[in-house]
């Protein structure tokens, strides 16, 4: 790709020294889609880049189009020189390689996998699902072959806001459960990468008030624990169809409706043979007037809220609306709008 | 498109007029409107002169306080501002799950024991975070109301609204997964040393238990591994029936007097989940009343489609300054048409999928359904006598 001309024209990456970016959000926000945009955004120029996902629900593997992804890594896509690998941590699959790593035991773990055992101790004792999903994010974070680091970026498509905190904080999580021991010193391990500079935790929004409180709520939440927050991504933002003052017109019901009815007589509209032929021009123009307010209203809506993202004084990407939904080709797209506004 | 002609229709009064239907569940993926159609329902029924309870789980704030539900009571109360010209009433609660399940501790242990076991840190995960605990609290609360509301006869339909979760499965799922939990191999073994002993305990020391014991503790630490074989111990005998319990509230939904509707939003995410869900219940022969499809968008210009909009602000825009504003109002039009178009294919899909399941769509409202006004309106909706939508093409 003859990217170099673009390249110069680009801003610093703004994440240079994050090895693990966490994507959050609210549910059904686009995390798995931001988390996907950003992983080859990362992998352009050349580097190679590590896509998990934690929840057991093979989104990744739906983005990019192929077969469900095993618990191993598999090479998903190429970028710009790049490479972009996935995996789907699974609890169960990352505690068996535990055993056998410190104890040998697989057998034995197989045997307990059987009688559901695995399923119990990490139903029974939550924070210890997370320690394992989490060790492996760090433990590919910190990979090495031949003295060379495996991936130079490791990007989660991670649990939604509301549990994130709690998911990552896995230290204050295990507490309760050992004080010394192997979950615990895996536990150590994981927060020396989670809460230092080596993280970045990024939030994803829409412009609308649920989502938006919820990352408000996040980034608070975030920043008590100590972990490090990234960036907020805004997501399927939509341009304003209307100039600002007929904005400001269609939302208090004052749009100039000669003007309209002029205009659609002059795009030959309501005129015979017109589309709107059969309809009174004046229930023509309530009609798109009132769908004017409408509009009016809600760009409105979305300029306070994104005055409240503004006010977390976060770097902010923003990612557009794609009316035909994201396919691979989309990704791709949006990785290069991340690019252009310096995520990557 | 014409594949909304030969869908059945549905209206949700033909469920309300019925006497023989007492539970109206509302099922669907998350965010797509279930609180808010199980609210309607409830106040359109009540209007209608049904008594009825709803169980609301995790409303939005406002709307919890326009039904008079500032705080969590984990009982029913009655909603003021509620028409009662035609002899219903309504009342409203939102579960807790947390105190259902402590409740059920109370109920069924010595004062002592049910103390000891709602200070056991393992419950306490149990109760609060086991992803299925809070579907299982809200069947085991749908089966206490229907046996209060029978004993009493002062209600005669119940709506539930069901948990927030990824998949509208997970209602029907997760009460059993925490029976067979609670209920299964692992926790017999756990709690085995306790009610074994002797000799029949070394046996199965032998059988491998020694294994598994020390595999667990060397995960978790022998302390740990202690603590929670005192609590399976101790909730042992309490639950040994959970499974059963899940199952009497499992066949109870299989009944006659049983509605589900299935909500899902025109997305494809949330009609695929619908699919799923309308699927399951035929296997379970579970009685699917209908699809309420949420948020629909609507124009009342379908004569301009989108491409004549948009051709029609490109050519003005030409023209010049002068027409900026129609052309700024025909490609908000254009943007509206091509999402209502969208979400028509997307009903589309679902209707040839299942052609007997009949379809109620509730349009978008311009704000959030957060007060009775609104309830109504989407109650309307929910009736299918469109208001404010624009008729089908
Ligand atoms: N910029 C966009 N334009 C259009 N559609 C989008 C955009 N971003 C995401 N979507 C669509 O929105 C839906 C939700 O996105 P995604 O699955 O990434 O969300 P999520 O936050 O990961 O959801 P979940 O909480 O279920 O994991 C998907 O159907 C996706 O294709
Ligand atoms: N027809 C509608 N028009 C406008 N807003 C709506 C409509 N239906 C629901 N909403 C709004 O959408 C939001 C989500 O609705 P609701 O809480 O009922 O969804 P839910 O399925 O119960 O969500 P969850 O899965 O989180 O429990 C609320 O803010 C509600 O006011
Ligand atoms: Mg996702
Ligand atoms: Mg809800």
């Amino acid at each position: 790709m003859p990217a170099t001309s673009a390249d110069d024209a680009r801003p610093d990456p703004d994440w240079e020294g994050v090895r693990l970016h966490v994507v959050t959000g609210k549910g059904g926000t686009g995390k798995t889609v931001v988390a996907g945009a950003l992983a080859l955004a990362l992998a352009s120029a050349g580097r190679r880049v590590l896509l998990i996902e934690v929840e057991g629900r093979q989104g990744i593997a739906q983005l990019f189009d192929t077969a469900p992804l095993p618990y191993e890594e598999r090479r998903l896509a190429a970028a710009g020189g790049g490479e972009v690998f996935g995996l789907a941590v699974d609890a169960e699959e990352a505690l068996m390689d535990y055993l056998e790593m410190f104890y040998n035991l697989r057998r034995a773990g197989s045997a307990l996998r059987r009688l559901g055992a695995i399923d119990f101790a990490t139903t029974i004792a939550p924070g210890m699902r997370d320690v394992l999903l989490t060790g492996k994010a760090k433990e590919a974070v910190r990979r090495r072959r031949e003295g060379r680091l495996v991936y130079d970026a490791v990007v989660m498509d991670a649990p939604p806001t509301g549990r994130i905190a709690k998911f990552l904080n896995v230290n204050s999580e295990v507490a309760g459960l050992a004080k010394v021991g192997p979950i615990r010193h895996q536990a150590d391990d994981v927060m020396a990468v989670v809460a230092s500079p080596l993280t970045a935790v990024h939030l994803v929004t829409l412009l609308e008030p649920m989502p938006v409180q919820e990352t408000c709520d996040g980034v608070a939440e975030l920043q008590a624990a100590g972990l490090p927050v990234g960036g907020v991504f805004v997501n399927m933002v939509r341009a304003p169809l209307l100039r600002a003052t007929d904005l400001r017109k269609a939302e208090k019901g004052r749009l100039d409706r000669a003007a309209i009815a002029d205009g659609l007589a002059a795009a030959g509209l309501t005129g015979p043979g017109g589309a709107l032929a059969q309809v009174a021009v004046d229930d023509a123009v309530d009609v798109l007037c009132a769908q004017a307010s409408d509009h009016a209203v809600r760009v409105a809506l979305e300029a306070a809220e994104r005055a409240t993202v503004m006010e977390l004084d976060r770097p902010t990407y923003d990612l557009p609306w794609l009316p035909d939904g994201v396919d691979l080709g989309a990704l791709y797209e949006l990785a290069e709008a991340l690019r252009a506004q310096g995520a990557a | 498109m014409t594949a909304s002609v030969d869908q059945p229709r549905f209206g949700i009064d033909a469920l309300l007029g019925d006497p023989g239907v007492r539970t109206i569940v509302c099922c669907g993926s998350g965010g797509v409107g279930k609180t808010t159609t199980a609210a309607a329902i409830a106040l359109r029924g009540a209007e209608r002169g049904r008594r009825v309870v709803v169980l609301t789980i995790d409303p939005a704030r406002r709307l919890a306080q326009a039904m008079g539900l500032s705080e969590l009571e984990n009982e029913p109360r009655p909603v003021v501002d509620v028409d009662a010209r035609a002899g219903g009433s309504l009342e409203a609660m939102m579960l807790d799950m947390k105190r259902t399940f402590d409740d059920l501790v109370i109920a069924s242990a010595d004062p002592e024991r049910a103390a000891s076991i709602l200070a056991n840190p393992f419950y306490k995960a149990l109760s609060t975070s086991f992803s299925g605990t809070q579907e299982y609290m809200a069947m085991e609360k749908l089966g206490q109301l229907r046996a209060a509301a029978e004993a009493a006869g002062h209600l005669d339909l119940i709506v539930v609204d069901t948990p927030p979760s990824r998949s509208a499965l997970d209602f029907l799922d997760a009460p059993r997964r925490l029976g067979s939990f609670l209920d299964g191999r692992l926790i017999r073994i756990l709690a085995a040393p306790a009610r074994l002993g002797g000799r029949a305990y070394l046996r199965f020391v032998q059988a491998g238990f020694g294994v598994f014991t020390n595999v667990l503790s060397k995960i978790l630490g022998a302390q740990v591994l202690n603590e929670i074989q005192a609590f399976v111990a101790s909730i042992d005998t309490l639950f040994g029936g959970f499974r059963e319990r899940a199952e009497r509230t499992y066949r109870m939904l299989q009944q006659p007097d049983t509605a589900f509707l299935v909500v899902a939003a025109p997305e494809r995410d949330a009609l695929r989940e619908a699919s799923y869900f309308a699927e399951r219940l035929r296997a379970e022969r579970m009685p699917l009343a209908g699809l309420v499809l949420n948020r629909v968008q609507t124009s009342a210009l379908p004569a301009l489609s989108s491409a004549d909009a948009e051709a029609a602000a490109d050519q003005l825009q030409r023209l010049g300054a002068a027409y900026r504003t129609t052309a700024g109002v025909l490609r908000v039009h254009a943007e509206r048409v091509t999402t209502v178009e969208r979400q028509r294919q997307l009903a589309a899909r679902f209707t040839s999928a299942h052609p007997d399941v009949p379809v109620v769509r509730v349009p978008a409202l311009p704000g959030d359904v957060h007060d009775l006004p609104a309830l109504r309106r989407v109650g309307t909706a929910l009736s299918g006598c469109a208001t404010g939508a624009a008729p089908e093409r």
